[in-house]
C-alpha cells in the first residue's frame, strides 16, 4: 500500500495536530479534571456539563461558534488582533485551539474518573506525612492515576485524529496546513478517487484499531492494593 | 496556656451532626477518645490533625497554637503522626518507601534512624514488598511505623485495630503496649472497645453525640459509678499491680495492688514487673461474711463507697474501697436489698476472675 505525497502530508499533519492537542490537553485538562473530581462547589455540575458538551454537539455547531469567536469580530479574534497575531481561522494554530475544545471531554473524563477512584484517603495520608497539597498531587495522585492518564492521552489523540467537521469549519482544506487525513479522504471520494480513498481509509482504520487495542488490552499498574 | 497540655475547643455543624468540644488533654501518656460510632470521636481527632476544619475552633499543643480564629495550620505543617483505621499505605510504593515518604519530608535535624522502628514492629523482612502483598496485620504495623517515622510530637490513632479480626488485634496490641511504654510523646487514641481502652489508656475521654460526657484519668474515671459512662457488660476498673509472687505448684501468680493482692494464672511474667489488672464489675460478688468454703480464691475485705443504678433496671453498681483502691461490683438490686448494702458498710469482695494486661 503506497500513499501519495499528498496523502502522506495529510497523515503527518494529522499526527502532528493530534500530538500537539494531546500535549496541550494534558496540561490544561488535568487541573480541570482534578477540580471536578475533588470540588464540593455547586459549580461542579455546570462546569462538568460544559466540558462534556463536545460529546453530544454536532462538530459543525462547535466549529461554527469557534469560527465566530476567532473571526475578526469575535472575542478571540479581537484578542489576536490586539496582540498583532494573524487571525486564527484557516491556520494550524486555529485548528489546535478548536481541537482542544473538541477533544476536551476525552481528556477530562477519564482523568476525573481516575482521580475520583483514588479517593481522599491517600491524599490525607500524604498530608499527615508532611506533603503539601501540590507535592501530594505529584507524588501520590499522579502515580496512582497513571492508568487514567494513559487512557485519557490515547483517547484524546485518537479522537483528534478522527475529527472532521470542526476541521472543515475552522481550517478549511489547505494542503500542509489544515488538510488532515479525514479531509483528504473526503476529497478523494468527492473526486471519485476510490482507490486512494481506500488506501488512506485502511491506514486510518488499522491505526485507530491499534490505538484502541492499546487502551483496552494493555493496562499497566491497573491493579489496586 | 499551660505548657504541657493539649487544649481543644471545636464547634462544628454538619447536617445531622454537630461537634461541640472544650477539652484539655494531658501532654503525656495515652488519652483515649471513647464512644459509640457517631459520637464524634473520629471527627475530633481529624480536627486535631487538621484533616477537618471546624469553623470555630482553638487548638494548642503544648506551647504552640495550631488553630485560633483565622490562624489554622494545615495538616502537613503539624508535627503529628496519624494512623488511620485502614493502614492507608501508598499502594504504588514499597514498604520501605512508604516509611521513607514522611521521614524524608521532615527537617534533617529531626530525622531519626528507621531501624529501631522497623525492629519494634518486626517489619524488617517486608521492606521490599508492595502493600498488596501484606496481610492486614502487617499493613497496620507498617502504617503505625510510617506515622512514627516522621518523629512526631503527637501521635493520633483512629481505631487502628477496628479493621482487623480478633486474632490480628491480639497480634498488634502488644506492639501498641510497647509503643506506649517506650514513646515519650502523647498519644490520642480513638476507640470504641472498652478492652483496648483498659489496656492502653492513661486518660479517658468518653464521648456521645458530639460532646464530651466525662473525662479524667482512666483509673479514677472507671471507678466512679456516678459518671454517665455506660459500659454494660464491660463495666469494671483497672488497677496498677506488681507481680509479687509466683507459685510454681499451682501455676499462679500473686499481684499486689495498693490495698490488697489478687491471685491469677501465671502467665510467666517476671517477679517485680508492673502490670495492669482489669477487674470487671460482673466478676465481683459481695458478701457480708468471709465464707471459707468457696471455689473463689480472691476474697478481699472492703468498705462500700456508693451504690447506683446500672443500665438494666434490675441491676446496681456498687463501688467498694479496698485500701486506697476502688473496685466496682455489679449485683442485682434484690441482692443489694437483701444484703442491705449501704455506704460505709464493711463487705467481702469475691472476685471470680481478673484479666492481667502486661
Amino acid at each position: 500500500m503506497i500513499l501519495s505525497t499528498g496523502d502522506l502530508q495529510a497523515v503527518i499533519l494529522t499526527l502532528e495536530l493530534a500530538l500537539v492537542v494531546t500535549a496541550v490537553l494534558f496540561v490544561a485538562g488535568t487541573p480541570i479534571a482534578w477540580w471536578l473530581a475533588r470540588t464540593k462547589s455547586r459549580w461542579k455540575g455546570p462546569i462538568g456539563a460544559v466540558v462534556a458538551l463536545p460529546l453530544v454537539l454536532p462538530p459543525s455547531v462547535l466549529g461554527f461558534y469557534l469560527l465566530l469567536a476567532m473571526g475578526p469580530n469575535g472575542p478571540v479574534g479581537r484578542l489576536t488582533n490586539a496582540l498583532g497575531i494573524d487571525p486564527l481561522p484557516f491556520t494550524f494554530e486555529g485548528l489546535v485551539l478548536a481541537s482542544v475544545f473538541y477533544s476536551l471531554p476525552f481528556m477530562v473524563q477519564p482523568l476525573q474518573n481516575a482521580f475520583e477512584a483514588i479517593g481522599d484517603r491517600p491524599l490525607e495520608a500524604a498530608a499527615t506525612l508532611r506533603a503539601s497539597p501540590l507535592n501530594a498531587f505529584f507524588t501520590v495522585a499522579l502515580p496512582l492515576a497513571l492508568p487514567g492518564f494513559l487512557t485519557a492521552g490515547v483517547l484524546t489523540f485518537a479522537h483528534t485524529v478522527g475529527e472532521f467537521g470542526v476541521v472543515l469549519m475552522i481550517g478549511g482544506n489547505i494542503p500542509g496546513i489544515t488538510r488532515v487525513a479525514s479531509v483528504q479522504i473526503y476529497d478523494h471520494v468527492e473526486a471519485l478517487e476510490y482507490g486512494e480513498a481506500h488506501s488512506l481509509a485502511a491506514v486510518m482504520l488499522i491505526f485507530s484499531f491499534l490505538v484502541l487495542l492499546t487502551v483496552y488490552a494493555w493496562r499497566p499498574g491497573a491493579k489496586k492494593a | 496556656m499551660t505548657k504541657d497540655q493539649i487544649q481543644a475547643r471545636f464547634l462544628l455543624n454538619w447536617p445531622g451532626f454537630s461537634l461541640d468540644i472544650d477539652l484539655t488533654l494531658p501532654g503525656r501518656g495515652v488519652s483515649a477518645l471513647f464512644g459509640q460510632s457517631g459520637s464524634g470521636k473520629t471527627t475530633l481527632l481529624r480536627c486535631m490533625a487538621g484533616l477537618e476544619r471546624a469553623g470555630q475552633g482553638f487548638l494548642s499543643f503544648k506551647d504552640e497554637i495550631w488553630q485560633n480564629g483565622k490562624t489554622w495550620l494545615p495538616p502537613h505543617r503539624r508535627p503529628i503522626g496519624y494512623v488511620f483505621q485502614e493502614a492507608s499505605l501508598f499502594p504504588h510504593l514499597s514498604v520501605l518507601n512508604n516509611l521513607q515518604y514522611g521521614r524524608k519530608r521532615i527537617p534533617e535535624a529531626r530525622q531519626t534512624d528507621l531501624d529501631p522502628i522497623i525492629d519494634l514492629f518486626g517489619i524488617g523482612h517486608l521492606l521490599d514488598r508492595k502493600p498488596d502483598r501484606l496481610s492486614g496485620g502487617e499493613r497496620q504495623r507498617v502504617g503505625i511505623a510510617r506515622a512514627l517515622a516522621v518523629n512526631p510530637r503527637l501521635l493520633l490513632m483512629d481505631e487502628p485495630l477496628s479493621a482487623l479480626d480478633s486474632a490480628r488485634k491480639q497480634e498488634i496490641l502488644p506492639y501498641l503496649e510497647k509503643l506506649r511504654d517506650r514513646l515519650d510523646i502523647p498519644i490520642v487514641y480513638v476507640s470504641h472497645s472498652p478492652d483496648e481502652v483498659a489496656r492502653l489508656a492513661d486518660y479517658l475521654v468518653a464521648m456521645n453525640n458530639g460532646k464530651v460526657v466525662t473525662h479524667g484519668p482512666l483509673k479514677e474515671t472507671l471507678a466512679r459509678i456516678d459518671l454517665p459512662i455506660r459500659l454494660g457488660e464491660e463495666a469494671g476498673v483497672v488497677l496498677d499491680a506488681v507481680v509479687a509472687e509466683r507459685d510454681p505448684q499451682w501455676h499462679l501468680a500473686k499481684l499486689d495492688f495498693p490495698g490488697g493482692s489478687l491471685w491469677t494464672r501465671d502467665k510467666g511474667i517476671a517477679l517485680g514487673r508492673r502490670v495492669r489488672v482489669r477487674v470487671l464489675a460482673r466478676d465481683i460478688s459481695l458478701a457480708c461474711d468471709n465464707r471459707e468454703h468457696s471455689s473463689i480464691q480472691n476474697v478481699l475485705p472492703g468498705e462500700v463507697e456508693a451504690i447506683t443504678d446500672d443500665e438494666h433496671p434490675g441491676l446496681a453498681l456498687v463501688s467498694v474501697k479496698v485500701g486506697p483502691s476502688v473496685l466496682v461490683a455489679r449485683l442485682t438490686k434484690r441482692a443489694a436489698h437483701r444484703l442491705e448494702i449501704t455506704p460505709g458498710q464493711a463487705v467481702w469482695l469475691q472476685i471470680k476472675s481478673v484479666a492481667l494486661m502486661e
